[in-house]
């Protein structure tokens, strides 16, 4: 009986029929693919891409070398050093994050009382190079130059939940 | 001894202690901010409040005296909700700037916050803000984190002796200061930095380059002076960032000099970092294999005894004794290790060391200081000294100076005269300081370098071991014939018998030509342009100091940082450090360069490893001192006072004199140290 009901299922294509019913159906639904890089997917204000190092808006540097991110990163991805700046305060005189080791965990961004280290929305810093992966002081402010408003306005959003 | 039960744990402790002693007697940690335990008791943080059964409020613990059968409740809602609230309002002024505080990581106040405190603040007022003080070179202040426990006051009143801080005005004006800004004059202002229970003292040559939890630590021992101050090293990505005192009740209490905390941006200054030989009056950079070929075709042919070996003052015992074991086998008897040229008794191992046992203070009653300036020799124990001195009350520990101990030596002193012809009038008995040392049950002599090194230290030594002999400063059960060192190697030196041998120039013969090879091992503290122009010298140390300066071939060696070493301090105790860093560059540590080149030589040391080595290292009761050339006696004693060795505390040897911090003190402090010298 069951070779039988299969033989007839084969015989009518009553596979490919409904197959191709779905996918006729599916023709006026709205599309979800996106038309990458000329589309994106929208993304949480918690997302973890690229770290930046932020400034106040007077320009000054926020990061005051507590290396609290450096002592929270899991994989030791930070490095920094510190002395006091000629004004007396203190700041780092290196801020390096190594791109290859970091696990975009969100830990530095955490325990940093600034917020001056954050991981930004960019997640298109891929290279050709590991070394351009070896982020220094000047990089990573210069990201949060060029991602500032953006991140203020992720900081401000997420902000009630934390 | 008196019975007090702590949380239903009944503890004996002895009376007059406070209940604080009696809780930690029980194992219960309190919360504490300004009790120290060798400072005396203020009692105004109030963190330390205890439970106390029928007082009728909580009581500071730290002042509180412990009665027989009195119960101590540590764990009791009434003494958490006390804590909380002192933590609260100690935390209304005190700002929330722990990540740019240098102390984060490692502050009471964080800890007991955390440990103790609510968690939350209701103070939402202003807050107050005090001006920053100038403490001087070494100390940073940021006043506005004090929290007013008065912990330096007291340190520098009770132990530094130089009462210069001070609080003015009262409640929340209060503010610790120096009235008229001034840097602090104690050698020993680093230890406010410990003691400072918050971030108000923290070190301005450290200033924001490291935090605690990335130092990677070691324990080591001080070279700066011959305390053998015993300190752990921090260091950080091959480094060393700081050093700290360790405690030890025998030698340092849990005090370090500033010397020895602050000269370490020395140790990456001015190093010796290859070898160098003298081409043609030029020093140029060249391989081991060649310096040591150099050395090789140089004492082709010289006769041992024109060769010739002097000790510096920073040396571990283990370098001292591979030289002394090359020396040998090359045939040479000119061995010495006083730079400076002292002189010593070496007929028995008590006669050249602190034989009292630097904690034999605490229990000396009558002091006499010959020539020496313990504050500037020796600032940890003039601590002790000067702790000795406040504990008896006022006359009970009489102090007789003959010399100079410097304008202000932290104690109450007589000046007996400044030469030995006083010493001469004491053991005679004319002077009135003879029936002072006499009554003592525990007479204590420091005799100190400036005697040593005239020519007639052999007659002043002698005269020294009769008067201790007359007065009962040595007994049974009490030596009080006291020796103080100046240099760390110095007495390890002695105990491994690096003097002249039978024949043997000392430093003064050797340099006046009488050798034509010189091994400087990290010599740099005597007239190095004495030198004869024809001599060949080998320098083997760690800085481009006077001895480097002068050499024909240089050999990189290892700064006490950079090398397992045995050190012996001034009391002949054998203690040992251990390596934290390597050694820059091409350096090696000292013996295995010795160890090398003695194999080029023909001349193998019968040691490979340091375990070895250390198995011939007979220190401490095992020495053998070697024999000196008869000391003195004959010349007689001359008129001339005892004069100081060195010009200031700070820059004394090759590591401080290249430390930017020492030298911005020795300039900070010299107009001072002028004043002192008219």
């Amino acid at each position: 009986m069951a070779g039988m009901d299969r033989a007839l299922k084969a015989f009518l294509l009553t596979e490919i029929v409904s197959g191709m019913a779905a996918t006729f159906k599916t023709m006026f639904k709205p599309k979800v693919t996106l038309n990458y890089p000329y589309e994106k997917s929208p993304l949480s204000p918690r997302f973890r891409g690229e770290h930046a190092l932020r400034r106040y808006p007077n320009g000054e540097e926020r990061c005051i070398a507590c290396k609290l991110c450096e002592a929270a990163c899991p994989a030791e991805a930070i490095t920094i050093e510190s002395e006091p700046r000629d004004d007396g305060s203190r700041r780092t005189t290196r801020y390096d994050i190594d791109m290859t080791k970091c696990i975009y965990c969100g830990l530095c961004e955490e325990a940093c009382p600034v917020d001056a280290i954050v991981e930004g929305p960019n997640y298109e810093f891929a290279t050709e190079t590991r070394e351009e992966l070896m982020y220094n002081k000047d990089k990573l402010l210069s990201n949060g130059d060029r991602w500032e408003s953006v991140l203020a306005r992720r900081l401000e959003l997420d902000a009630p939940y934390r | 001894m008196v019975n007090v039960i702590v949380d239903g744990i009944p503890v004996n402790v002895p009376a007059g202690s406070s209940a604080l002693q009696a809780c930690e007697a029980a194992g219960k940690e309190i919360p504490r901010f300004c009790f120290h335990e060798r400072l005396s008791v203020a009692g105004n943080c109030r963190m330390c409040l205890v439970e106390v059964v029928r007082a009728p409020k909580p009581v500071a613990s730290c002042g509180f005296p412990v009665a027989e059968g009195m119960q101590i409740k540590t764990d009791t809602e009434v003494v958490r909700k006390a804590r909380r609230a002192v933590m609260e309002f100690l935390l209304i002024n005190h700002p929330l700037d722990c990540p740019i505080c240098d102390q984060g990581g490692e502050c009471d106040l964080q800890d007991q916050a955390y440990g103790y405190g609510s968690g939350i603040s209701r103070y939402h007022e202003e807050k107050r803000a005090v001006t920053d003080k100038n403490l001087g070179p070494l100390v940073k202040t940021v006043m506005t984190r004090c929290i007013q426990c008065t912990r330096c006051v007291r340190f520098c009143t009770e132990i530094a002796g130089t009462p210069e801080l001070g609080a003015v005005s009262r409640g929340e004006n209060m503010e610790i200061t120096t009235y008229v800004e001034k840097a602090l004059t104690s050698e020993l202002s680093g230890n406010l930095i410990d003691i400072c229970p918050v971030g108000a003292l923290t070190s301005k040559p450290g200033a924001f380059q490291a935090r605690p939890w990335e130092m990677k630590k070691t324990d080591a021992i001080d070279v700066m002076d011959a305390v053998g101050t015993n300190i752990q090293i921090q260091v950080r990505g091959g480094e060393v960032k700081r050093i700290v005192p360790r405690v030890n009740d025998d030698v340092n209490e849990e005090w370090l000099s500033d010397k020895g905390r602050f000269s370490v941006d020395g140790l990456k200054r001015r190093r010796l970092d290859r070898p160098w030989v003298r081409v043609h009056g030029k020093l140029q950079p060249v391989s081991w294999q060649d310096a040591f070929v150099a050395i090789a075709r140089r004492l082709d042919g010289v006769p041992g005894s024109r060769i010739g070996a002097i000790v510096g003052d920073l040396c571990e015992a283990e370098s001292i004794m591979a030289l002394r074991d090359l020396m040998l086998a090359l045939g040479s008897p000119n061995l010495d290790c006083r730079q400076d040229g002292a002189q010593y008794d070496t007929s028995d191992r008590s006669r050249y060391v602190f034989a009292s046992g630097i904690a034999g203070i605490d229990e000396a009653d009558a002091l006499l200081v010959i020539g020496a300036n313990p504050r500037h020799d020796a600032p940890v124990l003039n601590a002790r000294i000067r702790k000795r001195y406040l504990s008896t009350g006022r006359g009970g520990f009489p102090i007789g100076v003959i010399g100079d101990v410097g304008a202000d030596p932290t104690w109450a002193y007589e000046n007996l005269g400044a030469g030995p012809e006083t010493l001469h009038d004491l053991v005679g008995g004319s002077h009135a300081f003879t029936e002072i040392l006499k009554t003592a049950k525990k007479p204590m002599i420091i005799i100190g370098q400036e005697a040593l090194v005239r020519e007639d230290a052999g007659d002043v030594l002698a005269l020294c071991a009769r008067l201790a002999e007359s007065v009962g400063a040595v007994a049974e059960g009490w030596n009080g014939l006291n020796i103080l060192h100046t240099a760390a190697s110095r007495v390890a030196a002695l105990d491994l018998g690096f003097l002249p041998r039978q024949g043997g120039r000392s430093v003064r013969g050797m340099l006046s030509g009488g050798v034509d090879v010189l091994w400087l091992l990290g010599a740099d503290e005597f007239p190095v342009h004495a030198i004869g122009p024809e001599t060949f010298v080998i320098y083997q140390g760690h800085h481009g100091d006077a001895g480097a300066a002068r050499a024909d071939v240089i050999l990189p060696g290892a700064a006490y940082t950079e090398k397992s070493g045995t050190w012996v301090n001034t009391e002949g105790r054998v203690q040992r450090g251990f390596q934290a860093v390597f050694p820059p560059g091409e350096a090696r540590e000292d013996w295995r360069i010795l160890r090398a080149l003695s194999e080029v030589l023909g001349h193998t040391l019968p040691y490979d490893t340091l375990e070895a080595l250390r198995e011939h290292l007979h220190l401490g009761a095992n020495a053998v001192p070697g024999q000196s050339e008869a000391a003195g006696g004959q010349g007689g004693l001359n008129a001339r006072p005892f004069v100081p060795l060195t010009q200031g505390y700070y820059l004394t040897n090759p590591i401080s004199r290249a430390s930017p911090t020492m030298i911005e003190c020795a300039r900070v402090h010299a107009p001072r140290t002028a004043v002192a010298a008219e």
